[in-house]
């Protein structure tokens, strides 16, 4: 036996330079302090990604991207394939899971003000890949083909309408046309399956060789100075926080399959109380509450630039927080943050306790 | 058996048994269901031949009857099987060329229309495509 | 009876400026055909400007027909004295209404000029109706075409706004019929319409707005209204339902009830307020109705007794299926094609619920054993749904608890690696 193991690694010694990684790895260290904790979204958000990666995979075996067969495809997977259901629910819940944890992940690094040089990249990747998680989230809801599915990426793409100028072009490019369409399905899938997958598999190996070569950023303001092994102190804990999250995964998707919904009808009237995935509600109630001029200029319109706006500002936050970059505290910041949280808090409580508001 | 090994053997144990009750439900996924394909809003409803002159096919669609018929023509018509007025399964009738419901003699044309009986409306009608050997039965849009 | 008529002055005078403004406010009225009739009774008031109001939406006029059609007289003239020629014939009394009318619906050649479809036998059936043997006793109070059709401003039996659209038909039969004064001198009851409000045949009128299901007029007839006698019930219902009616004449029931002289359908089904039928109508029922000639105890009570007790315990073991599937859908289990196949089970029950009226015990028991059959399939599969998410639940705890095993392991891995000299960090 463990002839057969030193055999085997004195083989893929010098094809793999094992031994530079396990070096590598031997070494790498985590802060450990009170604020700790935090660090382990990171590796949750991986582990959720590769969740949804392998029940993408196996979806994608039974799913049919087409008007004609797309719903009748994910009512199959449900019903007639073993096991189905719960792939598929895993694969729908993880997605939603995985955007919570992924804010979660965010706002943590936001907080700890992990983004000071010099891991300004680091945020910035991560800042994208909760734009490209966004994106999949968009385009996956779409693929079942249902009503509700159906009539939220209308409203849902109108919105990107609004924007001066390019917005029409850039709803007709999205949509593959003026309304949602068969063609916007093959898009959504060709996004979902294909583009979004390579951009966030690039993106997520920057951002993780960022981590890694440069390690955990540490609060400013922590003396502290314990560490602990990254492997396999950290990556065990981790693994614990994975494997309670993947148990609740499975008690939900066993008590709430995700259901398929009546099928998409593109002459049926918008079916009332229609709303997007709860991620993007917190816009979709401020598009609602925003009233219809604001200094002459279209309350909608000046709500879809804010947004994008506030977008570009937290994703440049490491070149404009110049207290934190200088290792001084920057309460500013913290409290600028804390009222975006707290008003996305807020928005979004209102979409599902007063879904009548602003109309 | 020291502490170690045991820690060791527990976390091997469980870890296996973890990924075996992961790769169950995944193989049986991939296995191929009874039923080969997801049932479209197009499907094959019968083989082109399959049907003679003046008689007609019960086929599922969707999660309603249907049926399609051959007319003394040679013509294939579909139209939902399910009457109108109480939802029983209607049948062709070859001597009078209708659809003929026995729950309460409701009679519909070979256009869907009712001739007699208390149907209050007429059956919904399908696309057929014959392609290949097959033929097709569609939702008209 | 002179009429002082702004036109006329206006011509009169033959002034210019009135002119042009005629000219200016009335181009069309001008290029058209000239039509003095509207022109001066809209002028006037009430009873006497309605026709010409009224006109403007009548089916006449959209077929190119004008006063004079009906009424006479020459509106080309300006002058009412010289418009009210020879020819004008006024309003006709109301005695005479159907034959004015009849003067053009009965003669078929010139009704195809305008439509080839319509009848022309209105007048000939009126005469045959209750409502046109009391006008020839010299009884005005009875119908004429106008309380029905109205006056100007008739509109199509197929235009929905008519008086005998279908769902308007027992408002305007109503009108009358609802009336206990006017109904006191003939001795006819008054609650007939508010009894088929109460109908399934309202219900699906008002309701389901379908156009088929029967108003007045289908079981009385209209321009022959008069109600069907004992006999001739049955033959009325039979139109729409024909199973039923073939079903009860092959019964032995058809020849006592002949022998009788009790009208068939009406004996257990009632006439206006014609109620859904339901299974409390058999022996047992809360509304059986076989109780009225059959005593309980007796043998056909006894066997519909037994045609009850059958489709009862079929409805409950149907009912239990659905319950079974819901039950299993609540679960997440897919049973859609369990209820696909609980759609046969139904079709079984229909047919045994119209069986009934062919009393054939043996017949109904065949047809409720082939959907037992359905039934105890659905069942199966129900019960295999359940099994399903039984399975599901019980999967779920063996993976629960390796995941939670593993969990345990990997802590006192940790705590292990933790107490190793060779890991302090």
């Amino acid at each position: 036996m463990n002839k057969w193991w030193e055999k085997m690694q004195a083989y893929l010694e010098p094809r793999f330079q094992l031994s530079a990684i396990r070096d590598f790895a031997q070494k790498k260290k985590v802060p450990e302090h009170k604020h700790s904790f935090w660090y382990f979204f990171g590796g949750i958000c991986l582990f959720l990604f590769v969740i949804q990666i392998l029940t993408g995979v196996l979806l994608l075996l039974y799913y049919t991207p087409s008007v004609d067969a797309a719903h009748e495809s994910v009512q199959f997977i449900m019903s007639q394939v073993k096991f189905g259901w719960l792939i598929r629910s895993v694969h729908s819940w993880t997605a939603n899971i995985l955007v919570g944890v992924l804010f979660i992940h965010m706002f943590s690094a936001f907080f700890l003000k992990a983004y000071r040089p010099p891991r300004e990249l680091t945020w910035i990747t991560g800042f994208l890949l909760l734009v490209l998680f966004l994106a999949f989230g968009f385009s996956g809801y779409l693929l079942p083909w249902n009503e509700l599915s159906f009539f939220a990426t209308r409203v849902g793409t109108d919105i990107a309408g609004v924007i001066p100028l390019v917005g029409k072009a850039i709803k007709t490019f999205i949509l593959g046309g003026p309304e949602v369409s068969g063609a916007t399905l093959t898009r959504f899938f060709w996004l979902h399956v294909a583009v979004l997958p390579a951009f966030a598999l690039l993106i997520m190996g920057i951002h993780i060789i960022l981590v890694q070569s440069l390690g955990m950023s540490k609060p400013i303001g922590i003396g502290e100075t314990k560490e602990i092994f990254f492997f396999p102190d950290f990556i065990l804990k981790d693994s614990v926080g994975w494997l309670l999250i993947l148990a609740v995964v499975g008690a939900v998707c066993v008590f709430l399959p995700w259901e398929a919904g009546p099928k998409a009808d593109p002459f049926a009237s918008t079916p009332l109380g229609i709303k997007p995935e709860w991620y993007f509600t917190f816009m979709f109630t401020t598009l609602k509450l925003v009233p219809a001029h604001i200094f002459t200029i279209e309350g909608e319109v000046l709500a879809v630039l804010g947004f994008m706006l506030g977008g570009l500002l937290l994703m440049l936050v490491p070149f404009l927080d110049r207290r934190a970059a200088h290792e001084k505290r920057s309460p500013v910041f913290s409290a600028i943050g804390l009222a975006v949280v707290l008003y996305i808090i807020i928005m979004t409580a209102l979409t599902y306790l007063a879904p009548n508001i602003g109309k | 058996m020291n502490r170690r090994t045991f820690v060791n053997l527990f976390l091997g144990g469980s870890f296996l048994g973890t990924v075996v009750s992961f790769l169950y439900p995944v193989i049986r996924y991939l296995i191929p269901p009874r039923q080969a394909e997801a049932v479209a809003k197009r499907i094959i409803a019968a083989k082109v031949g399959e049907l003679a002159p003046n008689s007609a096919k019960l086929f599922r669609f969707g999660s309603s009857a249907a049926v399609l018929i051959n007319t003394s023509d040679g013509e294939l018509r579909a139209f939902s099987a399910t009457c109108t007025h109480l939802t029983c399964t209607v049948r062709y009738e070859g001597d009078t060329e209708t659809l003929f419901c026995p729950c309460h003699n409701g009679r519909f044309d070979l256009a869907g229309n009712v001739i007699s009986g208390p149907p209050p409306r007429p059956l919904e009608a399908y696309e057929v495509e014959v392609s290949g050997g097959d033929i097709f039965v569609s939702r008209k849009a | 009876m002179p009429l002082k008529l702004p036109l006329r002055e206006a011509k009169r005078r033959s002034n210019l400026v009135l002119l042009s403004f005629v000219f200016l406010s009335m181009p069309l009225s001008l290029s058209a055909q000239k039509n003095s009739c509207v022109e001066c009774h809209l002028q006037l008031e009430n009873s006497l400007r309605a026709p010409a109001e009224g006109f403007a939406a009548d089916v006449h006029k959209q077929f190119g027909l004008g006063c004079p059609d009906c009424h006479g007289g020459n509106p080309a003239q300006d002058d009412v004295e010289l418009a009210k020629d020879r020819s004008f014939k006024g309003s006709p009394e109301r005695s005479k209404i159907p034959e004015f009318c009849g003067t053009c619906h009965s003669n078929s050649e010139y009704m195809r000029r305008f439509n080839p479809n319509l009848r022309v036998d209105q007048l000939a059936l009126y005469w045959t109706s209750r409502h046109g043997q009391l006008l020839k006793k010299g009884d005005t109070n009875g119908a004429v075409c106008t309380d029905c059709h109205g006056v100007h401003g008739i509109q199509p039996a197929n235009f929905p706004k008519s008086q005998v659209f279908p769902w308007n038909i027992p408002q305007t039969c109503g009108r009358c019929h609802s009336s206990a004064d006017t109904m006191k001198a003939y001795g006819i009851p008054v609650q007939q319409v508010d009894d088929y409000k109460q109908s399934v045949h309202a219900q699906a009128l008002f309701e389901k707005k379908d156009l088929s299901a029967p108003v007045c007029n289908d079981c009385h007839g209209n321009h022959g209204a008069a109600p069907p006698e004992v006999t001739s019930i049955a033959f009325v219902c039979r139109q729409c339902h024909p199973s039923a009616g073939d079903l009860f004449s092959k019964s032995p029931h058809k020849e006592a009830f002949d022998a009788l002289g009790i009208s068939e359908c009406e004996a257990c089904h009632s006439n206006h307020r014609i109620s859904s039928p339901s299974d409390d109508l058999l022996p047992g029922g809360k509304q059986d109705v076989c109780i009225q000639c059959h005593d309980a105890g007796t043998e056909p009570h006894q066997t519909g007794l037994k045609i009850k007790q059958q489709i009862d315990g079929f409805v409950a073991s149907s009912e239990a299926a659905k319950a079974l599937l819901a039950g299993a859908e609540r679960k997440g289990v897919e049973v859609s094609e369990a209820q696909f196949k609980l759609q046969d089970a139904t079709t079984a029950l229909v047919l045994a619920r119209n069986l009934t009226h062919g009393l054939s015990l043996p017949e109904i028991e065949a047809d409720l054993r082939d959907g037992s059959k359905i039934l105890a399939e659905v069942k199966s599969r129900g019960e295999a749904a359940l099994r399903e998410a039984k399975f599901r639940r019980s999967g779920l705890v063996i993976a629960t608890i390796f995941i939670l095993l593993l969990a345990v392991a990997l802590f006192l891995k940790i705590r292990d690696l933790k107490s190793s000299p060779k890991h302090r960090g």
